[in-house]
C-alpha cells in the first residue's frame, strides 16, 4: 500500500474544458474520434471521456480497483497490477479471449476490432510517466485541480475531509473506495453516482472473490472424484466377478 | 475404384447444400483472417462474446456423453452400454474439435494460441478451461485410438493402452467435471450483467447437470438418427436401435433432468428470485422457452414408462432436451447479457456460415470414420475384439 497511487477526480470542480481528453489522446498517440468531446465515448482510440450532465461535467475512465476482475480472468496474465496500483496490459502475452472486456464491472476495456492484431485497449495511469516521477498526463493538464494525483493513503484523507467539511456540497459518497473492493480512481459528486452514469450497486466485495469460490473447490473435487471412481471401479468389478463365479458354481 | 469416385460424384440434396455450406464457410474463414473480427462479425465492445462463444457451450454440452458413457461401462462396469461407447467418444471428440476450431476463429490473436501452455494465471477460469480442454481431448484421443489401431492390426500399442485405460478414463471423467462446470463458473464473475433468472452462485452445478442430461439426449438422438438412414451403410451394420440400452440411457436423462429443476427451484426460493417469473420481458419469456421444452416437458414425458421405452417419443424427447440446452447456453452466453448491454446481438452472416461449415465437416468425418473402423459393434463382439480385426478390410473408403 505504500507506494500506490490513486486520483481523485471532483465532478464540483471540473469545468468541462476537455483539457484532460487532449492530453491523453496526446500522451497515448490516440487518433482524433471526435470534433465535439462531450459527445465522444469510450473507445479504442479514447481511454478517458468527459460527459455532461446537465450543469455537470464527470470523467469515465478505467478506475484501477484493487483487486481487478481482468486481472483475475486473464488466463495468460497479460493484465496484471503495476506497483504503483496502475492495472496495466501486455500486448505481446494477449491471446484476444475478451474475456477481460466481459468480465469488467465498470465496461471499461475496449477492443481494436478493426485489425488483425488486435489489442485491448484502456488507460494505465500514465504508469511510464508516473514511474519516472511524472504525473499523469490528464492530472497534468487540469487547470482546476477537479482531477488529482498523490499517494492513495492521502487521496481518501482528502476526499473524507470534503464531504466531512461541506456536507451541503457533496453526496456522502466517495465512489471508488469500496465498491468492488475498492480501486485507485475515486470520485467525488454533488449528486447520486447513478445520475451522472456510474455502475451503481456494486458489491463491495472484489470480483474475483466470486470466481474464487468455485475455483477453490477444485482440488477436493478431483482428490475425491478420484477416489469414489477408483472405488466404483473396483467394487463393481468385484461384483461381476463374485456373480460370474456364482453362476458357474450353480452351473456345475 | 472407378466405380467409387462415380458414386462420390454422383449428386444428391444433402451433397449439394454441403458443398455450398462448407464453400461458404471457406470465403467467410478466409475473410475472418484477413479483415479481422470488426469486418466480419457483431461483435463489438458492449458484446465481447457472441455465438461462437456460444456454440462453444453448446458442442462441449452436447458431447458430455463421451465421459458418461465411457464411465458407465469402464468405472461402473454396466457391459450393457458397450456398444454407445465407441460412437459417444467419436461424437465427443468431433464436438471437441469444432469447439477447438471456433475458439481459434474467435480469438482475437489466434497465433498465440499456445501461450496458455506456457504463461500461466491459475486464477482464470478460462486457464483451467483451458488446460481440462487440452488434456480431455488428449483423453478422447487415447481412448479412441484403440478403434483406428484395431483396424490395422497393430496388437502391441492396443495391448499398451489397454494397461492406462482406467486411469485414462477415470482422467476424463474428473477433466470433463471440471471444464463442463466451469463453463458456468465463467460467468459467476459477471453477478450485475447476467440476468438474475440465470445468474446465481450455482451456474457451474447447473452446467454440470444439464450436460450430462443433454450428452445422453444427443446420443439418444445420433442412434435413432443413424438406424434410420444408415443402417443399410457399409460400416452401419450394427446400428439397429436397442430399446433396452436407450431407455435405460432415458432414465438417467430423466433423474439428471429432475434433480437439475430441483436445484433451479431450490435457487430461486433461496435467492426469492421467484418474482423475477413474473416480470414480462424478453428474458422471462425464453427462460420459460428453455424450462418448458428442456426440462420439464420431458420430464412429463420420461416419467411414462412406455413412452421410455417407444424409440419415436425417445427421439422427440431427445430432441427437447437437445433444444433446452441450447436455449440455456444460449441464454447465458447472449441473451442474458442483453439488458445490461444495451446492445441486441445478432450473429453476421460470417459467423453463422463458418460455424455452419465446421459442423457438416464434423458430420461428415463422423461418416467418414464410422464406414472405415469399427464404431459401431454389437454387446457380444464387443468384448471380443479379435472377431472385428479380421473381418476389417485394409480398404479406406471415402465419401458417401
Amino acid at each position: 500500500m505504500l507506494n500506490e497511487k490513486g486520483l481523485l477526480f471532483d465532478v464540483t470542480l471540473c469545468i468541462g474544458c476537455g483539457a484532460c481528453y487532449k492530453a491523453c489522446k496526446e500522451e497515448n498517440n490516440l487518433e482524433n474520434t471526435s470534433n465535439d468531446f462531450l459527445k465522444d465515448h469510450l473507445s479504442n482510440n479514447t481511454f478517458t471521456v468527459i460527459e455532461q450532465y446537465n450543469d455537470l461535467y464527470t470523467r469515465k475512465q478505467c478506475m484501477h480497483c484493487n483487486d481487478p476482475a481482468c486481472v483475475s480472468v486473464c488466463l495468460v496474465g497479460a493484465i496484471r497490477k503495476d506497483k504503483t496500483g496502475a492495472v496495466v496490459y501486455d500486448e505481446d502475452k494477449c491471446i484476444g479471449c475478451r474475456y477481460c472486456m466481459q468480465a469488467c464491472p465498470h465496461n471499461i476495456p475496449r477492443y481494436e476490432w478493426g485489425t488483425t492484431q488486435p489489442r485491448i485497449r484502456k488507460c494505465n495511469l500514465c504508469v511510464n510517466l508516473v514511474n519516472s516521477g511524472g504525473l499523469p498526463a490528464c492530472v497534468e493538464a487540469c487547470p482546476t485541480e477537479a482531477t488529482m494525483f498523490s499517494d492513495k493513503n492521502q487521496l481518501i484523507k482528502i476526499a473524507k475531509k470534503r464531504l466531512k467539511d461541506n456536507p451541503e456540497k457533496y453526496y456522502q459518497h466517495i465512489y471508488g473506495l469500496e465498491e468492488v473492493g475498492g480501486s485507485h480512481v475515486m470520485v467525488l459528486s454533488p449528486v447520486p453516482f447513478e445520475q451522472l452514469g456510474f455502475v451503481s450497486h456494486l458489491p463491495k466485495k472484489p470480483m474475483p472473490d466470486f470466481t474464487a469460490q468455485a475455483m477453490e473447490k477444485i482440488p477436493s473435487v478431483v482428490v475425491s472424484g478420484g477416489v469414489f471412481l477408483a472405488g466404483m471401479y473396483w467394487l463393481t468389478k468385484r461384483k461381476n466377478k463374485i456373480a460370474k463365479e456364482e453362476k458357474n458354481y450353480s452351473k456345475n | 475404384m472407378k466405380m467409387n469416385i462415380k458414386k462420390i460424384l454422383k449428386p444428391s440434396f444433402w451433397k449439394i447444400v454441403s458443398v455450398i455450406i462448407v464453400t461458404l464457410g471457406i470465403v467467410s474463414t478466409y475473410l475472418r483472417f484477413t479483415r479481422g473480427l470488426g469486418a466480419t462479425t457483431n461483435l463489438q465492445d458492449s458484446v465481447p462474446w457472441g455465438l461462437w462463444i456460444g456454440f462453444d457451450f453448446i458442442g462441449v454440452g452436447l458431447a458430455a456423453a463421451g465421459f458418461t458413457i465411457a464411465a458407465t461401462v469402464h468405472i461402473f462396469n454396466i457391459h450393457k452400454y458397450e456398444s454407445l461407447v465407441r460412437p459417444a467418444i467419436l461424437t465427443a471428440f468431433l464436438g471437441y474439435s469444432i469447439v477447438v476450431c471456433l475458439l481459434l476463429v474467435d480469438l482475437g490473436r489466434p497465433e498465440n494460441f499456445w501461450h496458455p501452455l506456457v504463461m500461466w494465471n491459475v486464477h482464470s477460469v478460462m486457464f483451467e478451461i483451458t488446460w481440462c480442454i487440452i488434456c480431455y481431448s488428449t483423453v478422447l484421443i487415447l481412448e479412441f485410438a484403440p478403434v483406428i489401431l484395431q483396424k490395422f492390426n497393430l496388437k502391441g500399442p492396443i495391448k499398451l493402452l489397454k494397461i492406462f485405460s482406467i486411469p485414462v478414463v477415470i482422467a476424463g471423467v474428473l477433466f470433463s467435471t471440471l471444464h463442463q462446470s466451469s463453463f458456468g463458473s465463467l460467468y459467476l464473475i459477471v453477478p450485475g450483467k447476467l440476468h438474475p433468472l440465470w445468474y446465481s452462485s450455482w451456474l457451474p452445478v447447473n452446467f454440470f447437470i444439464s450436460c450430462i442430461a443433454a450428452g445422453l439426449s444427443m446420443i439418444v438422438f445420433e442412434s435413432y438418427l443413424i438406424a434410420r438412414g444408415c443402417t443399410k451403410e457399409q460400416g452401419f451394420c450394427n446400428t439397429g436401435l436397442k430399446i433396452n440400452i436407450l431407455s435405460g440411457a432415458a432414465f438417467v436423462i430423466w433423474i439428471a433432468l429432475i434433480a437439475g429443476l430441483l436445484l433451479k427451484i431450490y435457487d430461486f426460493v433461496d435467492n426469492n428470485k421467484l418474482y423475477y417469473l413474473t416480470i414480462p420481458s424478453m428474458e422471462t419469456a425464453l427462460f420459460y422457452l428453455e424450462i418448458i421444452i428442456g426440462t420439464i416437458v420431458p420430464i412429463i414425458l420420461l416419467s411414462n414408462k412406455k413412452l421410455r421405452e417407444d424409440k419415436k417419443w425417445l427421439y422427440i424427447i431427445s430432441i427437447c432436451v437437445i433444444s433446452g440446452l441450447i436455449l440455456n447456453r444460449l441464454n447465458v452466453s447472449i441473451t442474458g447479457l442483453v439488458s445490461t448491454s444495451g446492445i441486441n446481438y445478432f450473429p453476421s452472416f460470417d459467423e453463422i456460415s463458418i460455424t455452419m461449415m465446421l459442423v457438416v465437416l464434423a458430420i461428415f468425418v463422423f461418416r467418414l470414420i464410422a464406414k472405415n473402423f469399427p464404431v459401431f459393434i454389437n454387446e457380444e463382439s464387443g468384448h471380443s475384439e479379435n472377431n472385428i480385426v479380421s473381418s476389417g478390410t485394409q480398404q479406406i473408403i471415402l465419401g458417401e
